[in-house]
């Protein structure tokens, strides 16, 4: 590729943040898709990989005696730290990965060339998964109150919007239209969910172009439908998730907010999220708090409430809740909107669709939730994202505050969710990654336009064939906290919301709890389920047996795989690791035992097979089997620091290294 | 603790709790206030609730006899014979904060015991806490010595650290004081141990907070996880400055590197603060949770808690006396026992497959320290123990909680034993705040419990089915074996 100015540098040390002497050295290889750092040392080889669409930024930072520097943050928010032996290799290096990390045409993203090795029909198979036609009826519509418009059908009215949208039966296409055209990028409101219990609904827009005192007609009698959809309710709730200031500043633009004048019946009602360049700013200031080299406890509290990303959480979920409750409790039905519509709107209306209905805390719910708030209603995956080189302002985590969200919900309700955090982290991991098409572009339009769905894979297949490993074991469909609607606390309840090095810190796997329960737990199911069937097998042979009492024909016992299942969660528990560096007071002291019984550090060297990156994440297409996804699924994995492999008694210095 | 206001008492309870009582009539709610009031402060050790308790339940195991040192010197024994049972303190009259019984080097005698004892703060020498069988490391504790400012030594005492040593090899101090504070205590008779007399010591200090400061602490942690304040940013401010997470981090790190130097380093390791009964056990407790997989079973736990703090002499008294909601300073009132707590809890979180308990164990032996029905924390020492006849009056908590109906509420349903060194991280995105004790009376845990009775449940199930299968297995096999032996 013509932008690989340098495929293969060698002798670069890969450092490890938590400690300068723990560096392990290999060749680094640029490829058209990836940056793949091989470990030298015979026995592991262990493989880095990252896809060029995960960096997010590339620092050179000043030579020194050693070589030159060079930094990469990746948006799943991994940090790689390399030294380059040569300045010219490093500015090479550097040179072709500032061009590569920012493709500017679609096809030169990787869910262009990855090619998972299915046929033509397993690929549209797997594009048929997350059907929203379906999810629509699931809900209950069309219905006496509600229709499909195709008023869209060619993205006529609003090119952000699907083609099909449902609308108030009484909305005809006039005032559809009419509604548009006083809605900031005509993005007139439609049906986000449908709650059959009460026939309350959110529905959802972009900000009326109100300016200080124009109305029009069709938007009123817009807001009326919706209403009138729900024969229950004489008012709906018009939400705009803005702060009222930076509401009444758009006013000055000629756009604005509902007077409450104008429409009859709303309840018109404030929710102070912050726009997406205070998200920006706030997660990079979260980030740098992750970054920081052995932080003290106040350093990191402070940093973390410095950055108000928590608070920002705080107030998503907040949203979420109080319309969820609108629909819920009161049996009012909701609009939402915000400035464009297409960011806080989506994260609060998938907030209130996960609290209200159980199907979307299922791993296929979840799919198809931000198959529906998301991606079909134009949320711009390819602007906030940055899939394409554009607009660094335009980036902004909204997505990911939404899925923390949901981490959030599932620390507070543990049993009300089918999936793992796994499953998270995972999904964001695609949003970034483009390889899978189900994220790329702007709208609906885009993607068609460029015939996505003919020429990438969708992702919702690949996770839904993998289901095993994103299982929450606590989860069961008759438990009660998987019924109706989830009501967190509200009132004081700040210290429910929690840091989640889970995700920020995702690569540090030090950090983490060193035995997953998760893991333990899903091996026990596994292998109650192949007791369940031993079992069963042993009464029809016992049964057969006493009937002929003949029967000595042996059957052999299925006693070996289950050994061998014994095995799998028993390793989980003899998790080994290593100790941090608690004091650079030691590293003087002469005397050590070079002949030191390490069984500890011995046992680490069985489990070298973490990978720094998500190989299933990252492979291509020739790579796919050979590079499995063991960093996250392998209990074991997560239990050592990715270069404590070589558990050495030469490198016992590291740990007391200052 | 109450506040009577227009017919309202108000209960702060010292594990956290508070309760609101209205009472109707002003009078009574008078009476009854100053009546919780007298018998919340009695002053009498003997008035105690304790020596009126009577158990409804059958005594199996006397809990003041479980957990008998001769024991912990039995398993010893089976490994080395480099140690021996001393009886020197049998009357108390060497050291009133130690048992009558402790383990020293064999190549000590009494004699020299003594001798030390007089150049240790409180007649304090030191003793082992800790024998690691991997290396045959030891961990010693002790006080301070008493050096003062002319800079005495005994040479018993160098002698009774060095008999820790393998020839050739170093060991390393652990002072919970920083440098500045050590030097200070020089001049008031307290002191270090110095290079030129300890030659084969290498001494670190590794500062952890003491008492009015934990207090302090204490009692903000809890103001704000009682703030009723919708405001985030509050909340984590109020954390931060209350530093307690610091104070935990700080404590694991040192026990940290106690472990470390006795399994990485293959040392043996002295810790000592000033006094040798806060500070220090937190170390050496925290650090046997580290090392040693025996402490991490509930038996194993309570044997911990005996020996490294009980009978070594944590003024449980002293400390535990009235717990966060005190308006009154009391100046020997300190979380110590909690922060240990807290950090097993912590380690607990980072490895929740590796202990045989579960957190309300810990939360239990939190409660019991500060108020109980049982004897087993009261006094400050094994000698006012003794005095009190506690053993003879009161019963021990580990009577009742040894009973197999009570412990299994405590088993941690997914143990599975590891005999490895379970080495925690300390930084700070790995520490959480301890909701089960801060926040246990201000959160909504009902979702939290159904998740923990889901995961035993899990386990239940699968164990049951196991027993199901192997029965089945075993009645298939005699019966094809019958059938052979009938075709023969």
């Amino acid at each position: 590729m013509e932008h690989i100015r340098m495929p293969k540098v060698e002798n670069v040390r890969l450092l490890d943040r938590l400690s300068s002497r723990r560096a392990v050295v290999g060749t680094l290889y640029l490829t058209a898709t990836h940056v793949i750092f091989v470990e030298n040392g015979s026995e592991t080889r262990k493989e880095t990989w990252v896809l060029h669409s995960q960096i997010s930024s590339i620092e050179k930072q000043a030579t020194t005696a050693t070589g030159c520097p060079l930094l990469i943050r990746c948006k799943n928010f991994q940090v790689i730290h390399l030294v380059i032996p040569q300045e010219r290799d490093c500015h090479d290096v550097y040179i072709s990965l500032i061009r590569l990390a920012r493709p500017v045409k679609y096809e030169e993203l990787y869910c262009f060339s990855f090619n998972p090795k299915l046929d033509k029909e397993e690929r549209e198979q797997g594009w048929k998964l997350v059907d929203l036609n379906e999810e629509y009826n699931r809900m209950g519509v069309p219905n006496n109150y509600w229709q499909i418009s195709d008023v869209n059908r060619d993205y006529g009215v609003c090119d952000s919007y699907p083609t099909e949208v449902y609308v108030p039966k009484s909305a005809t296409a006039h005032i559809i239209v009419g509604s548009s055209k006083f809605r900031s990028r005509r993005r007139f409101p439609a049906l986000s969910y449908y709650c059959k219990g009460n026939n309350a609904s959110i529905c959802r827009s972009s900000q009326p172009l109100s300016g200080f005192s124009a109305r029009c007609l069709e938007d009123e009698q817009m807001l009326q439908a919706i209403r009138k959809a729900n024969p229950g309710s004489d008012f709906i709730y018009v939400v705009d998730t803005r702060p009222k200031l930076n509401a009444m500043a758009n006013r000055a633009a000629g756009k604005g907010y509902e007077n409450e004048d104008n429409y009859s019946n709303i309840k018109f009602q404030f929710i102070g999220i912050e726009n997406i360049h205070v998200m920006r700013n706030s997660l990079q200031k979260m980030l740098e708090v992750c970054e920081l080299k052995s932080p003290s406890m106040s350093d990191f509290l402070w940093g973390l409430e410095n950055s108000g990303w928590l608070k920002h959480i705080k107030a998503i979920m907040d949203a979420g809740i109080f319309i969820a409750k609108a629909v819920a409790e009161e049996g009012v039905s909701v609009l939402v909107h915000c400035s464009d519509g297409w960011d806080r709107t989506a994260q609060v209306c998938s907030v209130a669709s996960l609290l209200l209905d159980p199907y979307y805390r299922t791993l296929k719910g979840f799919m198809v939730l931000i198959e529906k708030d998301w991606v079909s209603f134009g949320h711009k995956f390819n602007h906030r994202y940055g899939n394409l080189d554009g607009d660094p302002k335009e980036i902004s985590p909204v997505i990911d505050q939404f899925i923390e969200c949901v981490w959030q919900l599932m620390e507070q309700f543990p049993c009300a969710f089918e999936f793992n955090e796994r499953f998270l982290i995972h999904i964001q991991h695609h949003i970034y990654s483009c390889q899978f098409g189900n994220f790329l572009c702007n709208s609906q339009k885009e993607r068609r336009e460029l015939k996505i769905k003919e020429r990438t894979y969708s992702l919702w297949a690949h996770l839904w064939k993998n289901r095993a490993d994103y299982l929450n074991p606590l989860y069961r469909s008759d438990h009660s906290q998987t019924q109706g609607t989830l009501h967190p606390q509200i009132a004081p309840c700040n210290f429910l919301y929690k840091f989640w090095s889970g995700m920020y810190n995702r690569f540090e796997k030090g950090l983490h709890p060193r035995q997953s329960v998760t893991d333990y737990l899903m091996a026990v199911k596994e292998e109650t389920q192949q007791l369940e069937e031993e079992l069963e097998v042993l009464q029809e042979r016992l049964a057969n047996l006493q009937k002929s009492q003949s029967g000595n024909n042996k059957v052999k016992s299925k006693q070996q795989d289950r050994s061998k299942q014994f095995g799998l969660y028993t390793s989980n528990n003899s998790l080994a690791n290593t100790p941090q560096e608690y004091s650079s007071d030691l590293k003087s002291f002469p005397s050590r035992s070079p002949s030191q019984g390490d069984e500890d550090s011995a046992l680490i060297l069985t489990q070298d097979n973490l990978k720094s990156s998500d190989p299933d994440l990252s492979a291509n297409s020739d790579q796919e089997s050979g590079v499995e996804d063991l960093s996250c699924r392998s209990p074991s994995g997560g239990g050592c620091l990715p270069s404590e492999d070589s558990g050495k008694d030469s490198d016992e210095a590291v740990f007391l290294a200052g | 603790r109450f506040v009577g206001s227009l017919g309202t008492i108000v209960i702060k309870c010292k594990d956290l709790r508070i309760i609101q009582l209205d009472i109707p009539g002003m009078e009574e709610c008078l009476n009854i206030a100053s009546s919780i009031e007298a018998l919340s402060t009695l002053d009498s050790v003997t008035l105690m609730y304790p020596f009126f308790y009577r158990p409804m339940f059958e005594v199996l195991e006397d809990g003041w006899s479980s957990f008998l040192l001769e024991q912990e010197f039995e398993h010893l024994s089976s490994v080395t014979n480099e140690w021996r049972l001393s009886c020197v303190n049998k009357d108390f009259s060497v050291c009133p904060s130690y048992p009558p019984v402790v383990i020293v080097p064999k190549s000590i005698d009494d004699e020299a015991l003594r001798k030390v004892a007089l150049f240790r703060y409180g007649g304090r020498f030191p003793v082992l806490s800790y024998y690691h069988k991997k290396n045959g490391m030891a961990m010693l504790r002790s006080s301070q010595p008493l050096t003062g400012t002319n800079g005495r030594r005994c040479k018993e005492d160098e002698k009774l650290i060095n008999a820790t040593l393998r020839s050739g090899r170093r060991g390393f101090v652990i002072d919970t004081r920083p440098l500045n504070v050590a030097q200070q205590a020089r001049a008031k008779g307290g002191g270090f141990e110095q290079e030129v007399h300890y030659p084969q010591w290498r001494r670190i200090h590794k500062y952890i907070e003491r008492f009015h400061i934990l207090q302090e602490s204490f009692i903000k942690l809890v103001e704000a996880c009682n703030d009723q304040s919708h405001n985030m940013d509050r909340w984590l401010s109020k954390l931060e400055a209350s530093n307690w997470l610091t104070h935990i981090k700080e404590l694991l790190t040192a026990a940290c590197l106690a472990a470390q130097c006795i399994d990485r380093e293959g040392a043996s390791v002295l810790v000592h603060g000033s006094e040798g009964t806060d500070s220090t056990l937190q170390v050496t407790s925290l650090a046997q949770i580290i090392l040693d997989p025996r402490c991490r079973t509930i038996r194993g736990f309570e044997a911990l808690v005996v020996r490294e703090w009980l009978q070594a002499g944590h003024p449980f008294q002293q400390r535990c006396a009235q717990s966060a909601y005190s308006n009154s300073k009391q100046k020997w009132e300190a979380p110590v026992f909690l922060l240990f707590l807290e950090c097993v809890w912590q380690i607990h979180r980072q490895f929740p497959c590796s202990f045989e308990f579960n957190e309300h164990f810990l939360i239990l032996l939190f409660e019991h320290a500060y108020a109980s029905q049982f004897g087993t924390f009261l006094g400050n020492n094994e000698s006012e123990r003794a005095k009190l006849k506690l053993p003879q009056k009161t019963m021990s908590l580990w009577s009742w909680v040894n009973r197999p109906e009570e412990l299994s509420r405590f088993q941690n349903p997914i143990y599975e034993a590891n005999s490895l060194v379970i080495w925690p991280s300390v930084a700070p995105q790995s520490l959480q705040l301890w909701e089960g004790i801060f926040l246990r009376w201000n959160r909504p845990s009902r979702f939290l419990e159904e998740a923990e009775e889901e995961r035993i449940n899990i386990i239940k199930y699968n164990k049951e089915l196991q027993a199901k299968v192997n029965v089945l297995r075993r009645q298939l096999a005699e019966m094809e074996t019958d059938g052979e032996v009938q075709e023969e």
